[in-house]
């Protein structure tokens, strides 16, 4: 079984939001909501670097920990999901999310700042595979139809990588070790405990 | 001619300068470090030191939810492990421990009777108003309490019973009840902090109060006023307590109005800790009030307390009712005997 991260290549993104574009319209993702954004790091400064940020899938995942209804399941490919008929909005998800991924649909919480949405790597949710309750509640599931993540496929400069934890690092040190720099793979030793070189 | 001369000079040397790097023992770029055309930055070099010395990694952003910026904010770790360890520890100690003791108190020591037996005569100790407000800010209490303890304690405890749906109708309701019950509860706080902060001011009695046990623990009464040590002391931990209880809970109600996630978790945890604590101490307050002493509940259920009662508990206060000839029921007239 594959484990599924995703990896963004900070040397090479130019902050151009296709992948938060492409992610908004493919999930039809509500206003408001951003299951993935760009952050510029050092913006005008040395050491500037954009980076595209949205749930990381984390080994051992704060979010299910925390979760008073454990409403979070991972699937075998290692995804972090959660089923939103369970969620009652309590916003604990995001107090421990080192990436700030969970978001709500309302500010908020008198009756509530609604279900917690995230990035489901492309799949979808608990629902049956690509049914239309499936699609309203968590957007498109392209990994039940074989496919990776579309930010990632999207992606013009191949900044952002989605796949197999192991390949996706390959192709990234290829990279480094060709153009001699690299400022690493961001968030994994956070989410993953590991860093790409090891 | 000397430009040209100059050039190549120039341009061999740039071939050469790397070389002579490598011949000198300068290893081959490393991951994730080497200096690069747009500045040195190492993703986990940051990482490692916001790990290690908390913080929080943030940048630009272009869509309008600030709290975006934040790339990576490893506290979340920290929050998580107050929130699975050090409060279910706190809050399952407090709550469990303090029943315990209190069962315990039960069997050995058992009620704490009056002495000399009912007189069939009373006095008025609280008002209408008084214990309405009591059992507004009680009714609230233990409402918040209960569904404050399922978010922290429900998924272990609950959840396995009645399955994840209604666990989820049951925490949903929960939080709506949490939210709009906090209202009655801050209101009952501020009217009880008026009524009855006079009467709890600490004094010498206090002292002399702790020193014979309160008369609970060692033997006899001490003198008292309206309020005892012990009372005060339930006072200031209702009305501090839920005062800090308060703000914190409206932090959180209004999340990120004016706050970060930081202040966020910061607020999570006073909330929840002091909340856990107050629950413990309110559980002992319970305790005096109803199975603990005979007489007690009555100040609060029906506001008349009986003479022989509040010359044991309160003798000072009681003396200065009697001297504004505030008693009814004369011996003997009332149909109910004494006990
Ligand atoms: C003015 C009063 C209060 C307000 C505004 C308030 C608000 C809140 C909020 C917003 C939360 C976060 C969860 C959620 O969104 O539902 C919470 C959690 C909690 N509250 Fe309160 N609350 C108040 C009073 C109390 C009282 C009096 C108690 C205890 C007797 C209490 C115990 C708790 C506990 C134990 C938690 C959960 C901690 C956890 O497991 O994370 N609260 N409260
Ligand atoms: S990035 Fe946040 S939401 Fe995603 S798995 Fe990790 S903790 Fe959960
Ligand atoms: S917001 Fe929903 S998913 Fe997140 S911790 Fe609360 S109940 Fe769980």
């Amino acid at each position: 079984m594959a484990r599924m991260k995703f990896l963004c290549d900070a040397d090479r993104c130019i902050e151009c939001n296709a992948c938060v574009t492409a992610c908004k319209n493919e999930h039809e993702v509500p206003w408001g909501i951003n299951r993935r954004r760009v952050v510029t790091i050092n913006d005008g400064k040395p050491g500037e670097r954009s980076i595209s940020m949205a749930c990381m899938h984390c080994t051992d995942a704060p979010c299910a920990a925390v979760c008073p209804v454990s409403c979070f399941y991972t699937t075998a490919d290692a995804i972090v999901l959660h089923d939103k008929d369970l969620c009652i909005g309590c916003g604990y998800c995001f107090f421990a999310c080192p990436f700030g991924a969970p978001q709500y649909p309302r500010v908020g919480n008198f009756g509530g700042r609604g279900k917690m949405d995230k990035c489901t790597y492309c799949a979808g949710g608990p629902q049956e595979d690509n049914s239309r309750v499936e699609y309203t509640q968590y957007g498109a599931n392209r990994i039940a139809e074989g496919k990776l993540p579309l930010c990632a496929e999207m992606c013009s400069t191949k900044a952002l990588l989605a796949g197999d934890g192991d390949m996706i690092a390959t192709i990234y040190r290829e990279r480094v070790q060709k153009r001699g720099y690299g400022s690493g793979a961001w968030g994994w030793r956070t989410a993953y405990r590991m860093t790409v070189a090891g | 001619m000397r430009a040209l001369r100059f050039l190549s000079l120039a341009l061999a040397l740039s071939v050469a300068a790397p070389l002579l790097a490598l011949a000198l023992g300068v290893s081959a770029p490393a991951l994730a470090q080497q200096g690069t055309p747009r500045g040195v930055v190492s993703a986990e070099d940051l990482e490692a030191a916001t790990l290690r010395q908390g913080g929080i990694i943030s940048g630009r952003i272009t869509i309008p939810d600030a709290a975006q910026g934040n790339l990576i904010q490893p506290e979340g770790k920290a929050w998580r492990d107050f929130h699975n360890v050090t409060l279910a520890w706190v809050g399952g100690i407090a709550v469990l421990g303090m029943l315990g003791v209190l069962i315990m108190f039960y069997m050995t020591r058992g009620k704490v009777m009056v002495n000399g037996g009912m007189s069939g005569r009373t006095i008025t100790r609280f008002n209408l108003l008084e214990r309405a407000n009591h059992w507004m800010v009680a009714g609230s209490f233990i409402v918040l309490g209960l569904t404050g303890l399922n978010l922290t304690f429900g998924r272990h405890v609950l959840l396995p019973v009645v399955g994840p749906y209604t666990f989820t109708a049951i925490s949903e309701w929960g939080k709506i009840a949490h939210n709009y019950l906090s209202f009655p509860f801050t209101l009952g706080i501020v009217v009880m902090l008026l009524l009855w902060a006079k009467d709890n001011i600490p004094g010498r009695l206090d002292i002399e109060w702790f020193k014979k046990g309160g008369g609970i623990v060692g033997k006899g009464h001490p003198d008292s006023k309206r309020f005892n040590a012990g009372q005060k002391m339930i006072f200031w931990i209702t009305v501090l307590g839920g005062a800090a209880v308060a703000v914190s809970g409206y932090l959180l109600i209004f999340p990120f109005q004016g706050t970060d996630v930081a202040d966020m978790q910061l607020a999570h945890i006073i909330h929840a800790l002091i909340s856990v604590l107050m629950i413990a101490a309110i559980l002992g307050h319970i305790y005096i009030g109803s199975v603990g002493m005979e007489g007690a509940f009555d100040a609060m259920g029906s506001g008349q307390v009986d003479v022989n009662w509040a010359k044991e508990h309160h003798n000072l206060w009681t003396a200065e009712q009697l001297a504004k000839g505030g008693v009814s029921g004369a011996p003997g007239a009332q149909a109910k005997p004494a006990e």
